[in-house]
Protein backbone atom coordinates (compact mmCIF):
# COMPACT_ATOMS: atom_id res chain seq x y z
CA UNK A 1 0.00 0.00 0.00
CA UNK A 2 1.24 3.49 -0.87
CA UNK A 3 0.08 6.15 1.60
CA UNK A 4 -0.27 9.61 0.13
CA UNK A 5 2.10 12.24 1.47
CA UNK A 6 0.82 15.71 2.37
CA UNK A 7 1.39 17.12 -1.11
CA UNK A 8 -0.31 14.17 -2.77
CA UNK A 9 -3.29 14.59 -0.45
CA UNK A 10 -3.47 18.28 -1.38
CA UNK A 11 -3.27 17.44 -5.08
CA UNK A 12 -6.03 14.85 -4.70
CA UNK A 13 -8.38 17.38 -3.06
CA UNK A 14 -7.49 20.07 -5.58
CA UNK A 15 -8.53 17.81 -8.46
CA UNK A 16 -12.13 17.85 -7.17
CA UNK A 17 -12.51 21.66 -7.01
CA UNK A 18 -14.41 22.80 -10.10
CA UNK A 19 -14.11 25.90 -12.25
CA UNK A 20 -15.78 28.92 -10.68
CA UNK A 21 -15.80 27.62 -7.10
CA UNK A 22 -15.50 29.91 -4.09
CA UNK A 23 -13.30 28.11 -1.58
CA UNK A 24 -11.98 28.66 1.94
CA UNK A 25 -8.84 26.77 2.89
CA UNK A 26 -8.30 26.12 6.59
CA UNK A 27 -4.99 26.65 8.33
CA UNK A 28 -2.39 23.87 8.08
CA UNK A 29 -2.73 20.96 5.66
CA UNK A 30 -5.63 22.51 3.66
CA UNK A 31 -3.49 25.55 2.84
CA UNK A 32 -1.36 23.28 0.62
CA UNK A 33 -4.34 22.75 -1.71
CA UNK A 34 -3.77 26.22 -3.16
CA UNK A 35 -0.50 25.05 -4.75
CA UNK A 36 -2.22 22.23 -6.63
CA UNK A 37 -5.37 23.83 -8.03
CA UNK A 38 -5.49 22.89 -11.72
CA UNK A 39 -4.11 25.61 -13.98
CA UNK A 40 -6.76 26.95 -16.28
CA UNK A 41 -9.57 26.72 -13.75
CA UNK A 42 -10.66 30.03 -12.22
CA UNK A 43 -11.11 29.22 -8.53
CA UNK A 44 -11.57 32.04 -6.03
CA UNK A 45 -10.04 31.65 -2.59
CA UNK A 46 -11.71 33.34 0.38
CA UNK A 47 -9.89 34.36 3.54
CA UNK A 48 -11.93 34.94 6.73
CA UNK A 49 -10.19 38.21 7.53
CA UNK A 50 -11.83 39.82 4.51
CA UNK A 51 -10.39 38.81 1.14
CA UNK A 52 -11.84 37.21 -2.00
CA UNK A 53 -9.30 36.34 -4.66
CA UNK A 54 -6.32 35.46 -2.48
CA UNK A 55 -3.20 35.10 -4.63
CA UNK A 56 0.15 33.42 -4.04
CA UNK A 57 2.79 34.38 -1.51
CA UNK A 58 4.53 37.65 -2.40
CA UNK A 59 8.14 37.71 -3.58
CA UNK A 60 10.68 38.33 -0.80
CA UNK A 61 10.72 42.04 0.03
CA UNK A 62 7.24 42.56 -1.45
CA UNK A 63 5.31 41.62 1.72
CA UNK A 64 2.64 44.11 2.85
CA UNK A 65 1.66 43.96 6.53
CA UNK A 66 -1.88 45.05 5.59
CA UNK A 67 -2.33 42.08 3.23
CA UNK A 68 -2.33 38.81 5.14
CA UNK A 69 -4.41 35.63 5.15
CA UNK A 70 -6.32 34.01 8.01
CA UNK A 71 -3.09 32.30 9.08
CA UNK A 72 -1.54 35.79 9.29
CA UNK A 73 0.92 35.01 6.49
CA UNK A 74 1.62 37.62 3.78
CA UNK A 75 -0.36 37.01 0.57
CA UNK A 76 -1.20 38.85 -2.64
CA UNK A 77 -4.51 39.76 -4.27
CA UNK A 78 -5.50 38.46 -7.70
CA UNK A 79 -6.77 40.87 -10.33
CA UNK A 80 -10.51 41.05 -9.66
CA UNK A 81 -10.10 40.39 -5.96
CA UNK A 82 -11.81 42.40 -3.23
CA UNK A 83 -11.60 43.41 0.42
CA UNK A 84 -14.49 43.58 2.91
CA UNK A 85 -15.10 43.75 6.64
CA UNK A 86 -15.45 40.84 9.03
CA UNK A 87 -19.24 40.79 9.30
CA UNK A 88 -19.54 40.56 5.51
CA UNK A 89 -16.83 37.93 5.41
CA UNK A 90 -18.67 35.70 7.86
CA UNK A 91 -21.96 36.51 6.14
CA UNK A 92 -20.41 34.87 3.07
CA UNK A 93 -19.56 31.84 5.20
CA UNK A 94 -22.68 31.49 7.34
CA UNK A 95 -24.99 32.58 4.55
CA UNK A 96 -24.06 29.55 2.44
CA UNK A 97 -22.28 31.50 -0.30
CA UNK A 98 -19.02 29.53 -0.16
CA UNK A 99 -18.98 26.38 -2.27
CA UNK A 100 -16.27 24.58 -0.30
CA UNK A 101 -14.57 24.80 3.07
CA UNK A 102 -11.56 22.51 3.31
CA UNK A 103 -10.67 21.85 6.93
CA UNK A 104 -8.23 19.81 8.96
CA UNK A 105 -9.57 17.54 11.70
CA UNK A 106 -8.68 15.57 14.81
CA UNK A 107 -11.71 13.31 14.35
CA UNK A 108 -14.77 12.86 12.14
CA UNK A 109 -17.68 10.67 13.23
CA UNK A 110 -19.77 8.33 11.07
CA UNK A 111 -22.56 10.93 11.30
CA UNK A 112 -20.26 13.65 9.94
CA UNK A 113 -19.59 15.36 13.27
CA UNK A 114 -16.34 17.32 13.13
CA UNK A 115 -13.80 17.84 15.92
CA UNK A 116 -10.93 20.10 14.94
CA UNK A 117 -10.57 22.97 17.42
CA UNK A 118 -9.78 21.53 20.83
CA UNK A 119 -8.03 18.42 22.09
CA UNK A 120 -10.10 18.50 25.27
CA UNK A 121 -6.97 18.67 27.42
CA UNK A 122 -7.98 20.52 30.61
CA UNK A 123 -4.93 22.80 30.60
CA UNK A 124 -5.17 23.70 26.91
CA UNK A 125 -5.85 27.33 26.04
CA UNK A 126 -8.90 27.15 23.78
CA UNK A 127 -8.94 28.90 20.40
CA UNK A 128 -11.66 28.46 17.80
CA UNK A 129 -11.31 31.18 15.18
CA UNK A 130 -13.68 30.69 12.24
CA UNK A 131 -13.82 26.90 12.35
CA UNK A 132 -17.36 26.65 13.73
CA UNK A 133 -18.69 29.15 11.20
CA UNK A 134 -17.07 27.31 8.29
CA UNK A 135 -18.40 23.97 9.55
CA UNK A 136 -22.04 25.11 9.52
CA UNK A 137 -21.85 27.56 6.65
CA UNK A 138 -20.08 26.19 3.59
CA UNK A 139 -22.18 24.33 1.01
CA UNK A 140 -19.64 21.49 1.07
CA UNK A 141 -17.36 20.77 4.01
CA UNK A 142 -14.34 18.70 3.00
CA UNK A 143 -12.02 17.31 5.64
CA UNK A 144 -8.34 16.53 5.01
CA UNK A 145 -6.51 14.49 7.60
CA UNK A 146 -4.29 11.49 8.12
CA UNK A 147 -6.38 8.37 8.43
CA UNK A 148 -4.73 7.14 11.62
CA UNK A 149 -3.27 8.80 14.70
CA UNK A 150 0.39 8.32 15.53
CA UNK A 151 -0.73 5.39 17.71
CA UNK A 152 -2.51 3.76 14.78
CA UNK A 153 -6.04 4.59 15.92
CA UNK A 154 -8.62 5.58 13.33
CA UNK A 155 -9.49 9.28 13.25
CA UNK A 156 -12.82 8.28 11.74
CA UNK A 157 -14.82 7.26 14.79
CA UNK A 158 -18.25 6.16 15.93
CA UNK A 159 -18.53 9.25 18.18
CA UNK A 160 -16.01 12.06 18.52
CA UNK A 161 -14.24 12.04 21.88
CA UNK A 162 -12.80 15.51 21.31
CA UNK A 163 -15.08 18.57 21.65
CA UNK A 164 -17.19 19.14 18.53
CA UNK A 165 -16.67 21.95 16.05
CA UNK A 166 -19.95 21.17 14.34
CA UNK A 167 -22.54 18.39 14.28
CA UNK A 168 -23.37 16.46 11.07
CA UNK A 169 -21.51 18.94 8.89
CA UNK A 170 -18.83 16.96 7.00
CA UNK A 171 -19.60 15.93 3.41
CA UNK A 172 -16.39 14.21 2.34
CA UNK A 173 -13.18 12.99 4.01
CA UNK A 174 -9.81 12.88 2.21
CA UNK A 175 -7.15 10.91 4.03
CA UNK A 176 -3.74 9.50 3.14
CA UNK A 177 -5.51 6.16 2.56
CA UNK A 178 -8.91 6.88 1.03
CA UNK A 179 -11.64 9.24 -0.08
CA UNK A 180 -14.87 8.69 1.84
CA UNK A 181 -18.28 10.32 1.42
CA UNK A 182 -20.42 10.96 4.49
CA UNK A 183 -24.04 10.22 3.68
CA UNK A 184 -27.25 9.84 5.66
CA UNK A 185 -26.89 6.06 5.58
CA UNK A 186 -23.22 5.98 6.53
CA UNK A 187 -19.71 6.21 5.11
CA UNK A 188 -19.17 5.36 1.45
CA UNK A 189 -15.65 4.63 0.24
CA UNK A 190 -15.09 6.46 -3.05
CA UNK A 191 -11.52 5.28 -3.60
CA UNK A 192 -8.53 3.80 -1.81
CA UNK A 193 -4.80 4.27 -2.46
CA UNK A 194 -2.95 1.80 -4.68
CA UNK A 195 -2.47 -1.54 -3.00
CA UNK A 196 -5.06 -1.00 -0.25
CA UNK A 197 -8.09 -3.26 -0.39
CA UNK A 198 -11.51 -2.28 0.89
CA UNK A 199 -11.23 -5.04 3.48
CA UNK A 200 -7.90 -3.75 4.80
CA UNK A 201 -9.26 -0.17 4.94
CA UNK A 202 -12.28 -1.48 6.84
CA UNK A 203 -10.00 -3.27 9.31
CA UNK A 204 -7.92 -0.11 9.91
CA UNK A 205 -10.94 2.17 10.22
CA UNK A 206 -13.00 0.20 12.71
CA UNK A 207 -16.35 1.84 12.01
CA UNK A 208 -18.57 0.34 9.29
CA UNK A 209 -17.76 1.43 5.72
CA UNK A 210 -19.82 0.88 2.60
CA UNK A 211 -18.33 -0.01 -0.73
CA UNK A 212 -19.29 2.23 -3.65
CA UNK A 213 -20.00 0.22 -6.76
CA UNK A 214 -17.08 1.95 -8.48
CA UNK A 215 -14.57 1.57 -5.62
CA UNK A 216 -11.56 -0.65 -6.08
CA UNK B 1 -17.69 73.65 12.19
CA UNK B 2 -17.32 69.96 12.75
CA UNK B 3 -13.73 69.01 13.37
CA UNK B 4 -13.00 65.52 14.72
CA UNK B 5 -9.24 65.87 14.40
CA UNK B 6 -7.50 65.64 17.78
CA UNK B 7 -3.92 66.77 18.33
CA UNK B 8 -2.57 63.60 19.86
CA UNK B 9 -3.39 60.01 20.77
CA UNK B 10 -2.97 60.99 24.43
CA UNK B 11 -5.59 63.73 24.12
CA UNK B 12 -7.94 61.37 22.28
CA UNK B 13 -7.91 58.85 25.14
CA UNK B 14 -7.64 61.13 28.17
CA UNK B 15 -11.15 60.32 29.44
CA UNK B 16 -10.99 56.49 29.40
CA UNK B 17 -12.15 55.31 32.85
CA UNK B 18 -11.16 52.20 34.80
CA UNK B 19 -13.43 49.29 33.97
CA UNK B 20 -14.18 50.50 30.42
CA UNK B 21 -15.01 48.07 27.60
CA UNK B 22 -12.73 48.78 24.64
CA UNK B 23 -12.88 47.26 21.18
CA UNK B 24 -9.47 47.09 19.54
CA UNK B 25 -9.46 46.75 15.77
CA UNK B 26 -7.06 44.49 13.97
CA UNK B 27 -6.50 40.92 12.89
CA UNK B 28 -3.06 40.04 14.13
CA UNK B 29 -1.08 43.17 13.36
CA UNK B 30 -3.11 44.18 10.28
CA UNK B 31 -5.19 47.16 11.37
CA UNK B 32 -3.96 47.16 14.96
CA UNK B 33 -3.91 50.79 16.19
CA UNK B 34 -0.49 50.63 17.84
CA UNK B 35 -0.20 54.36 18.61
CA UNK B 36 -3.60 54.42 20.32
CA UNK B 37 -2.77 51.32 22.37
CA UNK B 38 0.54 52.87 23.45
CA UNK B 39 -1.38 55.98 24.52
CA UNK B 40 -3.87 53.83 26.44
CA UNK B 41 -1.01 52.13 28.28
CA UNK B 42 0.46 55.53 29.17
CA UNK B 43 -2.98 56.84 30.21
CA UNK B 44 -3.24 54.22 32.92
CA UNK B 45 -6.87 52.99 32.83
CA UNK B 46 -7.19 49.49 34.33
CA UNK B 47 -9.67 46.62 34.80
CA UNK B 48 -10.43 46.91 31.11
CA UNK B 49 -12.56 44.53 29.09
CA UNK B 50 -11.01 44.14 25.64
CA UNK B 51 -12.70 42.93 22.46
CA UNK B 52 -10.31 41.79 19.71
CA UNK B 53 -10.02 38.75 17.47
CA UNK B 54 -6.78 37.70 19.17
CA UNK B 55 -5.06 38.25 22.48
CA UNK B 56 -1.91 40.01 21.39
CA UNK B 57 1.26 39.00 19.59
CA UNK B 58 4.80 39.24 20.94
CA UNK B 59 5.46 42.27 23.18
CA UNK B 60 3.88 45.25 21.42
CA UNK B 61 0.37 46.68 21.10
CA UNK B 62 -2.40 44.61 22.70
CA UNK B 63 0.18 42.16 24.07
CA UNK B 64 1.88 45.05 25.90
CA UNK B 65 -1.45 46.23 27.34
CA UNK B 66 -2.10 42.69 28.62
CA UNK B 67 1.47 42.37 29.88
CA UNK B 68 1.01 45.62 31.84
CA UNK B 69 -1.90 43.89 33.70
CA UNK B 70 -4.45 46.42 32.64
CA UNK B 71 -6.92 43.94 31.20
CA UNK B 72 -9.45 42.06 33.33
CA UNK B 73 -11.29 40.23 30.58
CA UNK B 74 -10.87 39.48 26.87
CA UNK B 75 -13.55 38.55 24.36
CA UNK B 76 -11.89 36.95 21.34
CA UNK B 77 -11.95 33.99 18.97
CA UNK B 78 -8.31 32.95 18.83
CA UNK B 79 -6.13 33.81 21.81
CA UNK B 80 -3.59 31.00 21.52
CA UNK B 81 -0.73 31.80 19.17
CA UNK B 82 2.95 30.95 19.05
CA UNK B 83 3.78 34.41 20.42
CA UNK B 84 0.84 35.09 22.78
CA UNK B 85 2.99 34.61 25.88
CA UNK B 86 1.62 37.56 27.86
CA UNK B 87 -1.93 36.28 27.50
CA UNK B 88 -0.90 32.67 28.14
CA UNK B 89 0.91 33.51 31.37
CA UNK B 90 -1.89 35.61 32.92
CA UNK B 91 -4.65 33.28 31.73
CA UNK B 92 -2.94 30.24 33.24
CA UNK B 93 -2.40 32.22 36.46
CA UNK B 94 -6.15 32.90 36.60
CA UNK B 95 -5.62 36.65 36.39
CA UNK B 96 -7.34 37.14 33.05
CA UNK B 97 -10.87 36.12 32.16
CA UNK B 98 -11.53 34.77 28.66
CA UNK B 99 -14.84 34.68 26.79
CA UNK B 100 -14.13 32.58 23.70
CA UNK B 101 -16.45 33.47 20.82
CA UNK B 102 -16.48 31.91 17.33
CA UNK B 103 -15.06 34.46 14.91
CA UNK B 104 -18.22 34.98 12.88
CA UNK B 105 -20.33 35.22 16.02
CA UNK B 106 -17.88 37.79 17.40
CA UNK B 107 -18.22 39.86 14.22
CA UNK B 108 -22.02 39.59 14.18
CA UNK B 109 -22.36 40.44 17.88
CA UNK B 110 -20.32 43.59 17.24
CA UNK B 111 -22.35 44.39 14.14
CA UNK B 112 -25.62 43.81 16.02
CA UNK B 113 -24.60 46.29 18.72
CA UNK B 114 -23.93 48.97 16.15
CA UNK B 115 -27.12 48.25 14.21
CA UNK B 116 -29.50 48.30 17.19
CA UNK B 117 -30.31 44.59 17.11
CA UNK B 118 -31.39 43.12 20.45
CA UNK B 119 -30.17 39.56 19.82
CA UNK B 120 -29.94 37.09 16.94
CA UNK B 121 -30.03 33.36 16.25
CA UNK B 122 -26.98 31.84 14.55
CA UNK B 123 -26.36 28.23 13.50
CA UNK B 124 -22.70 28.53 14.48
CA UNK B 125 -21.62 26.49 17.52
CA UNK B 126 -24.94 24.65 17.88
CA UNK B 127 -24.27 21.31 19.55
CA UNK B 128 -20.81 22.37 20.79
CA UNK B 129 -19.49 23.34 24.19
CA UNK B 130 -19.41 27.01 23.15
CA UNK B 131 -23.23 26.93 23.06
CA UNK B 132 -23.65 25.26 26.45
CA UNK B 133 -26.20 27.07 28.62
CA UNK B 134 -27.39 29.23 25.74
CA UNK B 135 -30.95 29.43 24.47
CA UNK B 136 -31.51 27.49 21.24
CA UNK B 137 -34.32 27.33 18.75
CA UNK B 138 -35.21 25.20 15.76
CA UNK B 139 -36.23 27.44 12.86
CA UNK B 140 -37.27 25.58 9.74
CA UNK B 141 -34.86 22.70 9.27
CA UNK B 142 -31.98 24.12 11.30
CA UNK B 143 -30.97 24.60 14.91
CA UNK B 144 -29.75 27.97 16.11
CA UNK B 145 -28.11 29.53 19.17
CA UNK B 146 -29.24 32.87 20.62
CA UNK B 147 -26.45 35.44 20.81
CA UNK B 148 -26.44 38.98 22.22
CA UNK B 149 -24.71 42.15 20.98
CA UNK B 150 -21.37 43.36 22.32
CA UNK B 151 -21.43 47.08 23.12
CA UNK B 152 -18.32 49.07 23.95
CA UNK B 153 -17.39 52.37 25.54
CA UNK B 154 -14.56 52.94 23.06
CA UNK B 155 -13.39 51.49 19.76
CA UNK B 156 -9.74 52.04 18.83
CA UNK B 157 -9.28 51.77 15.09
CA UNK B 158 -6.50 52.12 12.54
CA UNK B 159 -7.69 53.41 9.18
CA UNK B 160 -5.89 54.81 6.16
CA UNK B 161 -7.39 58.23 5.43
CA UNK B 162 -9.86 60.50 7.20
CA UNK B 163 -11.40 63.94 6.66
CA UNK B 164 -12.49 66.25 9.48
CA UNK B 165 -16.02 64.82 9.43
CA UNK B 166 -14.54 61.39 10.24
CA UNK B 167 -15.18 59.68 6.92
CA UNK B 168 -12.74 56.79 6.65
CA UNK B 169 -11.02 54.57 4.12
CA UNK B 170 -8.99 51.50 5.03
CA UNK B 171 -6.12 49.62 3.45
CA UNK B 172 -6.41 46.04 2.12
CA UNK B 173 -7.09 43.34 4.72
CA UNK B 174 -6.44 45.87 7.50
CA UNK B 175 -10.13 46.79 7.11
CA UNK B 176 -11.21 43.64 9.03
CA UNK B 177 -13.13 44.71 12.19
CA UNK B 178 -12.87 48.51 11.68
CA UNK B 179 -16.23 49.27 10.06
CA UNK B 180 -18.27 47.22 12.56
CA UNK B 181 -16.35 48.26 15.68
CA UNK B 182 -16.75 51.91 14.68
CA UNK B 183 -20.53 51.38 14.79
CA UNK B 184 -20.59 49.51 18.11
CA UNK B 185 -18.84 51.94 20.47
CA UNK B 186 -20.07 55.07 22.22
CA UNK B 187 -16.78 56.77 21.35
CA UNK B 188 -14.81 55.70 18.27
CA UNK B 189 -11.20 56.85 18.16
CA UNK B 190 -9.28 56.42 14.93
CA UNK B 191 -5.61 56.68 14.06
CA UNK B 192 -4.99 57.36 10.39
CA UNK B 193 -1.99 57.52 8.11
CA UNK B 194 -3.26 60.65 6.39
CA UNK B 195 -5.78 63.38 7.05
CA UNK B 196 -7.31 65.08 4.03
CA UNK B 197 -9.55 68.02 3.13
CA UNK B 198 -13.29 67.52 3.21
CA UNK B 199 -14.23 66.29 -0.26
CA UNK B 200 -10.87 64.70 -0.98
CA UNK B 201 -12.29 61.24 -0.31
CA UNK B 202 -14.58 60.18 -3.14
CA UNK B 203 -18.03 59.65 -1.52
CA UNK B 204 -18.30 56.40 -3.49
CA UNK B 205 -15.31 54.91 -1.66
CA UNK B 206 -16.01 56.04 1.92
CA UNK B 207 -16.09 52.77 3.93
CA UNK B 208 -16.97 54.14 7.37
CA UNK B 209 -19.18 57.25 7.22
CA UNK B 210 -18.25 59.95 9.71
CA UNK B 211 -21.40 59.47 11.81
CA UNK B 212 -19.67 56.47 13.42
CA UNK B 213 -16.44 58.33 14.21
CA UNK B 214 -15.75 60.73 17.09
CA UNK B 215 -12.01 61.42 17.27
CA UNK B 216 -9.28 61.18 14.62
CA UNK B 217 -5.53 61.30 15.20
CA UNK B 218 -2.96 61.38 12.42
CA UNK B 219 -0.03 59.09 13.08
CA UNK B 220 2.93 59.35 10.72
CA UNK B 221 3.64 56.05 9.00
CA UNK B 222 6.64 54.23 10.36
CA UNK B 223 9.76 54.13 8.21
CA UNK B 224 9.46 50.45 7.38
CA UNK B 225 9.67 49.33 3.78
CA UNK B 226 11.39 52.48 2.61
CA UNK B 227 12.76 50.64 -0.42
Amino acid sequence: MKKLDRKQMAARVARDIPEGAYVNLGIGLPTLVADFLPKGREIILHSENGILGVGPKPAPGEEDEDLINAGKEPVTLLTGGSYFHHADSFGMIRGRHLDFAILGAFQVSVAGDLANWHTGAPDAIPAVGGAMDLAVGAKNVLVMMEHLTKNGESKIVERCTYPLTGARCVDRIYTDLAVIDVKADGLHVVETVDGLSFEELQRLTGVPLKRLATAA
Amino acid sequence: MINKFVASAEAALADVADGATIMIHGFGNAGMPAALIDALIAQGAKDLTIVNNNAGNADAGLAALIGARRVRKILCSFPRQADSWHFDRLYRAGELELELVPQGTLAERIRAAGAGIGAFFTPTAYGTRLAEGKETRRIGERDYVLEYPIHADYALIKADRADRWGNLTYRKSARNFGPIMAMAAKCTVVQVRETVELGAIDPEVVVTPGIFVHRVVRVAASMKKAA
